[in-house]
């Protein structure tokens, strides 16, 4: 028995390509059908992702299966697929990988684990999981398990959003009854201000010198408007500041904080200064109780944890090889040695 | 048997802190159980310290300096065992851990003085002394509480976090472990006052008015926080250094302990 891996990722193909190929939830039951119907082909498990389509499949013949796979993504797709493909040992540290998050496109991040195991999931359900997928899925789930908590790989946030939702949360604990403000109602600050919302901020106040574009967006995200002039009577009952204006001056200086910060009660303010030319005088960030920061701190913290994810590479790749044999070795057992082809490459 | 378990005790602590240092220095650090197994096995042996002084002394084992060290020590480690976990302030070991281990190292080293003996024949007096000290105990974690607010705080003023900010916890929780320590101390004071009062002890000498400085010196921390007068800030700075003091003048107050 071998176990094949077939497919597309983000690498391989540009998104315009990949979406063509994806598989959505409701025609998963549907794929697997199909694709057990190959010839050779025993069990099969389909990941479909933003950032990947992938085939692992349980097969005598591994050649007749990828070629009856790319027959099939080919038809859908009414395109040549452009598949990688690899086969034991190769297609089991490839899925280790994959689950662990080294072959995502954010090193690291830990969705597609949760993707994994839909996609194991389904094909369990739909009776297409052999017991070498099985228990191939389920060392997978314990290898992402083991990088994830043995390393630091999936350490610190990744983009500005969630660099501002983990500052935040050092600085407030939880952000459920955090209120925000958002001056300048930009997309950066949208983002940034509906990362904030998925963790738990309900209250939002946009103010921006077009009302009218104020109160769209507060319409979009769930907040309120505020007319850019008042926006400082809002200030004594918020929490994060977002700030995204087009002024050309600093808008928040030490000068027009100092008298507002007395109406906060030494609560403490994040300011997120996302605007070129900057809101914000640095000099607030010495203020007790004020955290600033602008674009480029955030970017670096952003680039920090990537770096510190990148160095971690060496560590799990160590750790996946372990697992990739312990499994051969399993493998090896239930099947006899020479029934699977080790080594062998595509 | 009393020297080896606070030996034992000492070496619990030890291990605590350059188990986190060792995690922290090799960027592996994992809140993990090991940490506050070492704290937890510290106090049992430190306890069981304590309960064979007070059964040969047949009195609450605090009669001399480096007994009161060792209370004073083993109560900062019991309120981190309770507070600790319900917090999450699975950093706080680290840093409870070396001052912990200061009181013992301190309290080792002090020559095996002889104990005043004037607790033993009221209860009250010896309530007031052993409540006074886990007050103390609070107004440390308080402490190390604030320094912890200090370090996180100014991670994120640096906006370059290293490695540790992520292990500590939010500067909000810690600003609320403080204000709530301090509570728990100031209340302890409080009643240990009552107890000494109940006791008839003296209240105009050096030590009554020193210990009252400190209360007052609470009472208005306490208020000028909850009525939001301080920043977290303010009052981790207050926090640590009033108990840092009050650690450096113990050897004192012990001293006026004995005259009055």
């Amino acid at each position: 028995m071998n176990i094949l891996c077939a497919g597309l990722n983000h690498r391989l193909a540009p998104i315009d390509v990949r979406e063509r190929f994806a598989v959505q939830e409701g025609e998963m039951n549907e794929m697997l059908e199909r694709l057990r119907g190959i010839e050779g082909v025993s069990g099969a498990v389909m990941l479909s992702t933003c950032n990947r389509v992938e085939l692992y499949a349980s097969s005598l013949c591994p050649m007749r299966a990828l070629d009856g796979f790319r027959r099939i993504l080919s038809d859908r797709a009414r395109q040549e697929a452009p598949l990688y493909h690899h086969e034991t040992p190769y297609a089991v540290r490839h899925l280790f990988r994959v689950a662990s998050g080294l072959d995502s496109m954010v090193i690291g991040e830990t969705e597609i684990l949760g993707q994994v195991k839909k996609a194991y999931a389904a094909a369990a359900d739909a009776g297409a999981a052999t017991r070498p997928l099985h228990k191939l899925f389920q060392h997978a789930f314990r290898v992402a398990k083991s990088v994830r908590t043995e390393t630091q790989i999936t350490s610190g946030p990744t983009s500005i959003g969630s660099v501002a939702v983990e500052l935040a949360g050092k600085i407030f604990g939880s952000l459920e009854d955090r209120r925000v403000m958002i001056l300048g109602a930009g997309e950066i600050s949208e983002r940034t201000a509906r990362s904030l919302q998925s963790r738990g901020v309900r209250s939002v106040i946009v103010s921006n010198r077009t009302y009218d574009r104020a109160a769209a967006l507060a319409a979009e995200i769930g907040g309120m408007a505020l007319h850019f002039d008042h926006w400082e009577k809002g200030f004594a009952d918020i929490d994060i500041l977002i700030s995204s204006t087009n002024a050309p001056h600093m808008i928040l200086t030490p000068e027009k904080l100092e008298p507002l910060l007395k109406m906060r009660r030494g609560a403490p303010l994040f300011v997120i200064d996302l605007a070129v030319p900057r809101d914000a005088d640095p000099s607030i960030n010495e203020m007790d109780g004020v955290f600033l920061y602008d674009i480029d701190s955030l970017e670096q913290i952003a680039s920090q944890s990537l770096d510190i994810r990148r160095q971690e590479v060496d560590r799990c790749e160590s750790l996946i090889e372990q697992h990739v044999g312990n499994f051969l070795g399993w493998m090896r057992s239930c099947h006899g040695s020479g029934s699977h082809h080790f080594g062998r490459k595509a | 048997m009393e020297r080896i378990a606070l030996l034992l005790a000492t070496i619990c602590y030890l291990f605590s802190f350059g188990h986190t240092l060792f995690a922290l220095g090799a960027g592996r650090f994992q809140p993990g159980r090991f940490n506050f197994i070492a704290m937890a096995l510290g106090v049992a042996l430190q306890g069981w310290y304590l309960s064979m002084r007070g059964a040969a002394e047949h009195a609450c084992p605090i009669g001399n300096l480096a007994e009161i060290l060792i209370f004073l020590s083993w109560s900062i480690a019991l309120i981190y065992l309770v507070i600790g976990p319900a917090y999450r302030l699975s950093l706080m070991g680290a840093f409870t851990a070396p001052l912990v281990l200061l009181l013992q190292i301190v309290a080792l080293l002090l020559p095996g003085e002889t104990r005043h003996g004037f607790f033993r024949p009221n209860p009250w007096v010896e309530t007031h002394a052993a409540l006074s000290i886990v007050a103390y105990g609070a107004f440390g974690l308080a402490c190390v509480a604030g320094l912890m607010f200090l370090v996180q705080e100014g991670q994120l003023k640096s906006r370059r976090p290293a490695l540790i900010f992520h292990h500590l916890p939010p500067i909000s929780i810690l600003s609320e472990a403080i204000t709530r320590l301090l509570w728990i101390g100031f209340v302890l004071l409080s009643l240990s006052f009552a107890a000494g009062f109940i006791a008839r002890l003296a209240v105009l000498g050096g030590k009554f008015w020193f210990s009252l400085v400190i209360w007052v010196f609470y009472a208005v921390l306490l208020a000028s926080a909850e009525k939001g007068f301080l920043s977290g800030r303010r009052l981790a700075i207050a926090a640590s250094s009033a108990f840092l003091m009050a650690l450096i003048l113990l050897p004192v107050i012990e001293k006026l302990s004995v005259r009055t």
